[in-house]
């Protein structure tokens, strides 16, 4: 007895007791709590926009208004000029390629597919008035759409199939005097829906984080961080932080966790040393699409499909768009779960020249480069959207398909519902060989997963990956995650020598019981 | 039938804390290693980590204790009836055969005992804690950022680690089947509770004689 408190005493007490004080040792978040009151001072304008004689006035055309902003912030014109979010391409050097210029403008991708022949509907989210098509002048500031970022009265709206222009009947008077920083739904006017339709394209990014709960996004819900989407794509001089992989290929100009958080942003050592390995966005964004549903498939080829030579669409209880003839098949699905990649900032394209290898089953629409081993290399969350899109099968080529015409006869595959014409003519606006030979082929695009941060406390748990089975970086290699990994060699040794201890000592153990037994009757 | 003291009371202390140090730390460790789930992942990490630092203190305290107390001499190795005691284990045990080592506080180890008591504490032990240090802190902290010793993935450390886990585990089953093996079959864990073993006569005899020797040669 006197031993067992002993025991109890001197060897279980000291572990619960240093256990314990260990783990309870969380201090608070010092840094957080500054980050916060950091971001709480709201913006107080400079300028108040209705009092300027310029802006007092009626304007026949958006130009004049432009017109108008430019002679006061005389030098901004020339620094959108340079933005891509007006060239919608973008300097950068790709490993293999070299120097190239890529961007919307000319690639391509496996919703929509691209914008080649279709400018006058894709460029209604283009800042700027009227490019219709490759005649548009880049190099005239007066056709900058100053109002799609700066309107902060919410009347301005652009037209469907405009071009980019406004839609008639504008109370330009309201709109011109109540401009102001970019907020939420001047970005989410477009990038809320990429892809066609509410978060469509990016599962992360959607109308819904105007009106989040903290459990949507802990940094742009009201009640959470209530920041807009500049505090952390900080602007200079029009230039702002924040990469997309499905147009930007280096590794430069990033938004990152890290610009706010640090590096270390844990109070706990372990999870600090996680930064090394794993993005911020892997443990704290568990799911996206987390209040609508976002597109995960399309499949083109099955467009053009009619009942009774018309063409019908289908709907799920849900209300999301299954099928319509004018674009085929969509999978949509909400909470989504990422897929988790090595990527180190840089990303390839497939472009509309590349060569589809003749042993190629998938296409990678982009490639975001990295492996395990190279230092600027992390884990991240990403979207895959799959798609199954048209392709040259003698040229080897992806077609760009015209999509959208405001005339039938035109060869639009949305208004006319015919593949062939819609090939030729998209082929033939971008300049490139149609053999007139085509088939569907599978493709695949990896899109970031950025925002919809949840609150600290629904990240990841240690398990959600330090798991045997069915982890969440159970496709990742390279590293060794506890638990996961095995080495199959070390494990089978090991079990069987302590079988092998086990038998042993059991064998000995009967041996020595049945000699014993012997013994015993000897003497009798 | 006579009783002798054979372990004192530090290393009592040194034997029970470390034995339940392993088992806790192979309880933890296989958990972090994803053979089952019981603490649950993080728990058994901060749990895993902290038997650790504790069994380290330990083993400094106890390298201390063996270098004043002159006990690590028991554990030099010999040839010296190791082929005998093989034999007993193989054979003689079943017949009946006494012991073929005869215990003193002198030399409280058979041969086989001082391999293998040797092979885990300049072999095992140290490879366990070498690597589960680097396991801890093949990054670390320093100036507010995160750097590391140039290794780059935990592979090798934590293969290592693992392996000497399982050689432990085996170790520990073949330690507690043997000590079944004295002259009762719980003379030998009575001895390691109370520091008294039950000897057989002829034992003692020889043990006092090698006291007494051990008397003589301080009184020179």
């Amino acid at each position: 007895m006197k031993n067992i408190a002993t025991f109890i005493l001197t060897v279980i007490f000291p572990i619960v007791i240093v256990t314990v004080m260990l783990r309870d040792a969380s201090k608070d978040n010092v840094a957080l709590e500054a980050l916060r009151a950091e971001y709480s001072i709201p913006h107080i304008p400079s300028v108040d926009h209705s009092k300027h004689k310029e802006l007092q006035r009626d304007f026949d055309n958006p130009h004049e208004i432009t017109e108008a902003c430019i002679s006061c912030h005389t030098e901004r014109g020339n620094e959108v000029l340079a933005n891509a979010h007006w060239n919608w391409e973008r300097e950068a050097y790709i490993e293999g390629r070299g120097v190239t210029y890529l961007g919307k403008k000319n690639l391509v991708n496996n919703f929509c597919t691209g914008i080649l022949s279709n400018e006058a509907t894709c460029n209604r989210c283009h800042i700027g008035y009227g490019w219709a098509d490759d005649t548009f002048d880049h190099s005239d500031p007066l056709n900058i759409d100053c109002l799609i970022c700066h309107d902060n009265s919410g009347l301005y709206d652009k037209q469907r199939g405009g071009a980019g222009y406004p839609v008639p009947g504008l109370d330009f008077q309201t709109i011109v005097q109540n401009v102001g920083r970019p907020e939420m739904d001047n970005c989410g006017y477009c990038h809320f829906y990429g892809g066609g339709g509410n978060n469509v394209k990016h599962g992360d990014l959607e109308n819904a984080l105007l009106t989040a709960s903290r459990d949507v996004d802990i940094h742009m819900s009201v009640e959470g961080g209530n920041l807009h989407c500049i505090d952390c794509h900080k602007t200079t001089n029009h230039q702002m932080l924040g990469r997309y992989y499905g147009v930007s290929s280096d590794n430069t100009m990033r938004a990152t966790c890290e610009d706010c958080h640090t590096s270390m942003p844990h109070v706990d050592r372990i999870l600090n040393e996680h930064v090394v390995t794993v993005a911020c966005q892997t443990c704290h964004i568990p799911v996206y699409a987390k209040v609508n549903p976002t597109k995960m498939h399309w499949d083109w080829s099955t467009a053009t499909d009619r009942i009774d030579g018309q063409p019908y669409e289908i709907i799920d209880t849900l209300g999301n768009l299954l099928y319509t003839s004018a674009k085929g098949d969509f999978h949509w699905v909400q909470n989504a779960v990422p897929s988790y990649v090595w990527f180190n900032g840089t990303a390839d394209h497939h472009l509309i020249s590349d060569i589809i290898g003749e042993d190629d089953s998938v296409i990678y629409i982009n490639t975001l480069l990295g492996e395990a081993g190279d230092p600027n290399s992390r884990i991240y969350p990403v979207k895959i959207h799959t798609g199954r899109q048209p392709y040259d099968t003698e040229y080897r080529t992806i077609i760009q398909a015209k999509l959208w015409d405001k005339d039938p006869g035109m060869g639009a595959l949305w208004v006319d519902l015919e593949w062939e014409e819609a090939l030729a003519a998209g082929m033939e606006y971008v300049g490139m060989p149609f053999s007139g030979h085509w088939d569907f082929i599978d493709s695949k695009m990896f899109l970031m997963v950025n925002h919809m941060v949840s609150p600290a406390d629904q990240a990841l748990s240690c398990e959600d990956c330090h798991t045997r089975n069915g982890g969440r970086l159970a496709g990742i290699e390279g590293i060794y995650i506890p638990a996961q990994t095995t080495h199959a060699a070390i494990d089978y040794f090991g079990i069987l020598m302590l079988l092998f201890a086990g038998a042993g000592v059991c064998i000995h153990a009967i041996l020595r019981y049945l000699a014993w037994k012997k013994r015993i009757k000897i003497p009798v | 039938m006579q009783k002798v003291y054979l372990y004192s009371r530090y290393e009592r202390f040194w034997h029970w804390t470390q034995a339940f140090l392993i088992l806790f730390l192979a309880l933890t460790g296989f958990e972090i290693h994803g053979s089952y789930r019981m603490f649950g992942f993080e728990n058994a990490v901060h749990l895993h980590n902290n038997a650790a630092w504790i069994l380290i203190v330990l083993i400094i305290f106890t390298i201390f204790w063996h270098f004043t107390t002159g006990e690590w001499r028991q554990y030099l190795p010999t040839a010296e009836n190791l082929r005998a005691q093989i034999a007993y284990y193989v054979t003689g045990i079943f017949r009946n055969a006494p012991h073929p080592t005869k215990k003193s506080s002198l030399s409280k180890l058979n041969p086989m005992q001082r391999l293998v008591y040797l092979g885990l504490k300049i072999l095992f032990i140290p490879v366990m804690v070498i690597t589960g240090l680097l396991y801890m802190f093949y990054r670390y902290q320093l100036d507010g950022a995160i750097t590391s010793l140039g290794i780059n993935n935990l592979n090798l450390i934590a293969y290592t680690h693992t392996l000497g886990a399982y050689i432990l585990l085996a170790f520990v089953i073949v330690h507690v089947y043997l000590i079944t093996t004295g002259h009762t079959l719980t003379s030998n864990l009575k001895a390691m509770i109370t520091g008294w073993e039950e000897l057989e006569e002829e034992e003692v005899e020889k043990a006092v004689a090698i006291e007494e020797k051990k008397e003589s040669i301080q009184s020179d």
